[in-house]
């Protein structure tokens, strides 16, 4: 707690408990009150999308309207009775983009997480027990991080075709631990989170190297704390603002990988409105109706520039020495 | 100094032993009639026995590992599902696409990174240096699809100033490039920034500025040769990254490219080719790390006394 105290000053506050002069600190960042703020938006309107659209204030993302495209068959323009037009299918675009906020975020966020829980894991233990394990974590990391990660996923993804993993032996019929290997979005989060997790080892393992030398680590060990007290209540929360860090600027990635699974035709199946499917879709008929694909690719940016936003806000208060 | 490239190959050849072994895991994990897959569907009996004989589908997973291995130590990866080809032969007759469009993008990107890095560093905390810092966030996150599909609608589609999409001369592979580039300038330009800041503070450059050389000087012979060391090990390390991007690129702009293998593969469900892709890229990344590290104690020889 030291520690923190002592970087909460670093950061130019003096009192308080620590947790209001971070709070104080981070209110006072812009970059990260602006990402942070448009973060809580889309949430608010990842949950209250389906409601809009029951109220009537907006369109019903699956429907195929009649109305939604012309004699020819050519989607709608933006303007006009669709706000930001309809796709080829006739359905209301800006209803799509909406309702896909709740996928993109449900999974960025499922995937942020499990990928979080996979670094920490690794770093802590690597940096903690030295030697041999962390040889052999090291190079396990590094394994990971020489395929690229959406290749990775690709592969991940490709394997996802309607069959059934035992992972118990066939005799025992422990059917419960059946997995059916399909696409959607529990399959997806965990795709992109054990793809997105390398990059965060090599900056807890630094981070842990360091303080386990530190006096407070020592004394404890002296005391006769066991590794899991060591691990949890000294060496953690003190990585705990690095690893709030890397969480905000890996959703971001997680975020960009299941829009690209989307784009590719291998996200979410269809006809859940997600943007990268919606991208996927609107391809066909780009020339004459591009509007189809500006608005969800829009929505992409936003959203991932709001947490990389958040996430460099966080970094300067948080974790001011830290260079990316 | 061999020693340490002996030491560091060595690891490189784990580090890819390691990883062929995932991606065995990963064609064998799954239980599923392969030869289902190859042969199609209404497949006679006899066929699928003869399939199965060919990709050794009838043996314990052991001896496939075996022939998986012996297969990798001749550079031979298996056989397209789809196309009966070879998975190498069908990777290198597209590597040169993608290793042209790799290279033109990162002259692209360092050509605009480098100089937008030393001006905001030199210029720092101006209104110049924190709006590069807000258009790098935005080009942080710009889907790499999208950007190219915008780009291909603007520049090509509406103002014909490039092709739309295909590869028939390196004119084509400007606008794929400019992609990737942009997707890179803005991270590359803040992290020459840091490193610039990081060096002009130190004893040797004041040292050089009392010394009266110019400021052309103590910027590029001083300080960016300094700044650029961490850069080209970040630069080797991005290489999988850049090939992330490629997928995408490729794909968007028709580019016969390793990116286009590996999408079109996906669809196909054609495992050798996406495992083949995979393990490809592992190589090249790998590779690439080596190279950096060789070429680190070249650049910067204080290396060597720590060894």
């Amino acid at each position: 707690m030291a520690d923190l105290l002592a970087r909460a000053g670093d950061v130019g506050l003096a009192s308080g408990p620590v947790l209001w002069q971070y709070s104080r600190a981070l209110l006072a960042n812009r970059l990260f009150t602006a990402g942070a703020a448009m973060v809580i938006f889309l949430a608010v309107l990842a949950l209250v999308a389906p409601v809009l659209s029951r109220a009537g204030w907006l369109r019903d993302p699956m429907q195929q309207e009649a109305a939604g495209l012309d004699e020819d068959g050519i989607p709608r323009p933006a303007g006009g009775a669709y706000r930001l037009g309809t796709d080829n299918l006739g359905r209301d675009v800006l209803a799509r983009a909406v309702h896909g906020t709740r996928i993109s975020l449900t999974i960025g966020t499922a995937a942020m997480v499990m990928a979080t829980v996979i670094g920490v894991l690794i770093g802590l233990l690597a940096g903690f027990y030295g030697g041999k394990v962390d040889l052999a974590l090291m190079r396990f990391t590094e394994m990971n991080m020489t395929i690229p990660a959406i290749l990775l996923a690709v592969a991940f993804a490709g394997l996802m075709d309607g069959r059934v993993l035992h992972l118990a032996p066939e005799a025992w019929h422990w059917r419960w631990l059946d997995v059916e290997l399909k696409r959607g979005m529990f399959s997806l989060f965990v795709i992109i989170g054990l793809v997105c997790w390398p990059g965060m080892v090599r900056v807890i393992r630094a981070q842990v190297l360091v303080l386990k030398e530190r006096e407070f680590v020592q004394a404890a060990r002296v005391l006769g704390a066991s590794d899991a007290r060591l691990l949890l209540r000294h060496l953690l929360p003190n990585i705990l603002p690095t690893v709030i860090v890397l969480a905000a600027m890996s959703t971001a990635n997680t975020i960009l990988l299941e829009a690209g699974l989307g784009y590719l035709g291998i996200g979410v199946p269809p006809p859940t409105p997600t943007w990268g499917s919606m991208i996927f879709d609107g391809q066909l008929l780009f020339t004459v109706a591009p509007h189809i694909v500006v608005a969800p690719g829009v929505a992409i940016v936003l959203t991932v520039l709001a947490f990389n936003l958040m996430g460099q806000g966080l970094q300067e208060v948080l974790d001011p020495k830290q260079k990316k | 100094m061999l020693t340490r490239f002996l030491t560091r190959l060595g690891w490189s050849v784990v580090t890819m032993f390691g990883t062929s072994l995932l991606v065995f895991i990963l064609l064998n994990a799954v239980p599923g009639d392969v030869a289902r897959i190859v042969a199609g569907p209404k497949a006679s009996p006899a066929v699928l026995k003869q399939v199965r004989a060919r990709y050794h589908l009838d043996e314990p997973w052991w001896r496939r590992l075996g022939y998986y291995y012996a297969g990798l130590a001749h550079g031979d990866v298996g056989h397209s599902f789809v196309t009966d080809q070879p998975v190498a032969q069908a990777i290198l007759t597209r590597l040169p696409t993608t290793a042209a469009l790799a290279t033109v993008a990162v002259v692209m990107w360092m050509a605009v990174a480098v100089p937008l890095g030393v001006s905001t560093a030199r210029y720092r905390g101006s209104i110049f240096d924190r709006g590069t810092l807000v258009v790098a966030t935005l080009t942080l996150s710009l889907p790499a699809f999208w950007l190219a599909r915008m780009l291909q609608y603007w520049l090509a589609y509406k103002l014909r100033w490039f092709p739309v999409a295909g590869f028939r001369s390196f004119v084509d592979l400007l606008l794929p490039a400019a992609t990737l580039a942009i997707l890179a300038i803005g991270y590359y330009a803040r992290l020459i920034h840091a490193n610039m800041v990081e060096v002009l503070q130190s004893p040797y450059v004041t040292a050089a500025r009392a010394k009266g050389v110019s400021e052309m000087g103590v910027l590029f012979r001083h300080g960016l040769r300094n700044a650029l060391i961490p850069v080209v090990t970040i630069l080797g390390m991005d290489v999988a990254g850049l090939l992330g991007g490629v997928i995408f690129t490729e794909n968007v702009f028709a580019l016969p490219g390793i990116g286009t293998l590996a999408v079109q593969s996906v669809f196909n469900l054609d495992v050798p080719v996406i495992m083949g892709t995979v393990l490809f890229s592992a190589l090249i990344v790998v590779g690439a790390n080596l190279v950096v590290d060789v070429l680190y104690q070249w650049i910067d020889p204080r290396i060597k006394e720590r060894v």
